[in-house]
């Protein structure tokens, strides 16, 4: 538990610190902390896969390219400008807050956790499942992702 | 539990010891070696009361003394925080990805078995990436809070460099990973202890050989030396990423490497050179295939295991250091070309057939 309120503090801190920086760097470097956090926390969850995968592909991989844009890009462009319609974003935000909020008011928490299955969060169940029930989406999900790597070639040979 | 805490803790002092102590006996081989291969004396400078050591005195007295003693600098227009954090970065990764690797069997004392590995996961090979996968972060970071072109420069090079190559070392890992059936580096260690024909021993090189090729080549680039220094290319960038770095941070950096270097060796050790395997070995003693054993006390049996492993891992380590003094530099789409166009479809490839392999096996195992 005391771990769990450690853990919770550091991702909510670090999460806040990606939007409060004024740096975009900053920000970046505070993203893949939260993201190292998360994947800690899914560690004391028992769930060990879902944890190093979250390393490996958010904090080891996607946020790699984030910073590598950046880098290419001139931070100082990307300085943050007065934004005219900041209000209009406060407002779709609150919103949203609203329309959540029912739902998030009805939902009780149960008391006690449901025991884990067996072998729960092994590389053999998880494969087993995303090839077995889920295998559908799963494929689907692919093919979305080989679209938009063909749809990048696509762009960058039109620029050349 | 008291002794069961202190067990680990021991285990993981051990570790940390040995992987930092062979970094720094590295840069010492590193220089000699060198030297050796150029026709040069090498580093013979410094001595205490006469005596050189053959450089040892130098390297490692002398040179740690140095950083440790110099200027710390810090850009003027950099970024003072991320300067400071990008070392610890770079060296954190590639201390803690020893934590799975194991180096030796289990050793019993007094009735307590002793799995002679820090940490047992079952997914530790993914682990190994995950980490290998931060380390781009003490470069990227490094090289953008130097506020110096270059360094700029060599750290998006080295972003790119890593990312590709790592794409490449996962899916040749993954023909390894099918033919043992297993992401645990214990069981794919003990899986290796079995004999192929009744004598060649069943390493993942004899099983896997295009893998250990690629896997090496991968390895090699992850750990940006020598032909894949481009994010340092003293030539053209000065220093690359660490241009702006002085004093005990440089050296920080320079164990980094070192230290990768050392987890590369262990890794292709592991996973290809059968880990703490000797062939023939089995745990009560030496039994040969034409016959004719020879029984061992247990406590042999463990030292010649740790000893066959260091002793891999030293090996690999020198692989290494001969290819930088030996290859020239790729040019940049050079590194880009091999990675993507050579590396990537061959691995696929080695994927699909192993598959193939594996199942074309299951079926003739299952034929009454």
């Amino acid at each position: 538990m005391t771990l769990f309120i450690i853990l919770a503090v550091l991702t909510v801190v670090s999460s806040l610190l990606v939007i409060f920086q004024r740096n975009v760097v900053h920000s970046a470097v505070a993203l893949v902390a939260a993201l190292f956090f998360i994947a800690v926390l899914f560690l004391t969850l028992d769930a060990p896969m879902i944890g190093i995968l979250q390393v490996l592909v958010y904090a080891g991989a996607i946020m790699v390219l984030f910073l590598f844009v950046i880098m290419l890009l001139n931070p100082a462009a990307l300085e943050p400008r007065q934004i005219p319609w900041w209000t209009l974003g406060s407002a779709a935000a609150l919103l949203l807050v609203f329309l959540l909020m029912p739902a998030l008011l009805n939902t009780v928490a149960p008391r006690q956790a449901a025991p884990a299955g067996p072998g729960f969060g092994s590389p053999e169940l998880l494969g087993q499942t995303l090839f077995g029930s889920f295998v559908l989406p799963f494929e689907i999900a692919s093919v979305l992702l080989l679209v938009a790597i063909i749809g990048a070639v696509v762009l960058a040979k039109k620029e050349s | 539990m008291m002794i069961d805490i202190g067990i680990i803790a021991a285990k993981a002092f051990l570790v940390l010891f040995m992987v930092l102590n062979l970094a720094g006996v590295l840069g010492w081989i590193e220089r000699k070696g060198s030297a050796l291969i150029q026709d040069r004396i090498g580093a013979n400078r410094a001595s205490i009361f006469g005596f050189a050591g053959m450089g040892l005195v130098n390297t490692l007295i002398a040179d740690p003394i140095k950083f440790l003693t110099k200027e710390d600098f810090i850009p003027p227009k950099g970024d003072r925080f991320l300067h400071t954090l990008a070392p610890c970065l770079a060296l954190f990764p590639a201390l803690v990805t020893f934590a799975v690797i194991p180096f030796g069997d289990v050793l019993v004392v007094a009735g307590r078995e002793i799995v002679l590995q820090v940490a047992n996961v079952n997914i530790g090979i993914l682990y190994i990436f995950a980490m290998a996968s931060l380390s781009v972060y003490g470069i990227v970071i490094g090289a953008w809070a130097s506020n110096n072109k270059f360094s700029l420069l060599g750290g998006v090079r080295g972003a790119a460099q890593m990312v590709s190559y790592e794409i490449a070392m996962g899916l040749s890992v993954l023909g390894v990973l099918m033919i043992f059936g297993t992401l645990e580096l214990q069981e794919i260690v003990r899986a290796q202890g079995g004999l192929l024909g009744g004598w060649l021993p069943a390493w993942g090189i004899f099983l896997q050989p295009v893998a250990f090729l690629l896997f090496f080549t991968a390895a090699v680039a992850e750990t940006k030396r020598i032909p894949f220094d481009l994010p340092e290319g003293e030539s053209e960038l000065v220093a690359g990423y660490h241009v702006e770095y002085s004093g005990a941070k440089f050296l920080m950096f320079f164990t980094g490497e070192f230290a990768e270097i050392v987890t590369a060796g262990a890794l292709v050790t592991t996973l290809f050179f059968g880990g703490w395997q000797v062939p023939y070995l089995m745990r009560d003693g030496f039994h040969l295939p034409w016959g004719g054993t020879l029984l061992l006390p247990h406590l042999v049996v463990v030292l010649l295991q740790v000893g066959a492993f260091a002793v891999k891992v030293i090996f690999f380590c020198w692989v290494q250091i001969l290819l930088r003094w030996t290859l020239p530099r790729f040019r940049y789409d050079q590194v880009m070309r091999l990675g993507w166009k050579m590396l990537l479809p061959v691995a696929l490839l080695n994927v699909v057939v192993t598959a193939v392999w594996i199942v074309l096996g299951e079926r003739a195992s299952l034929r009454p």
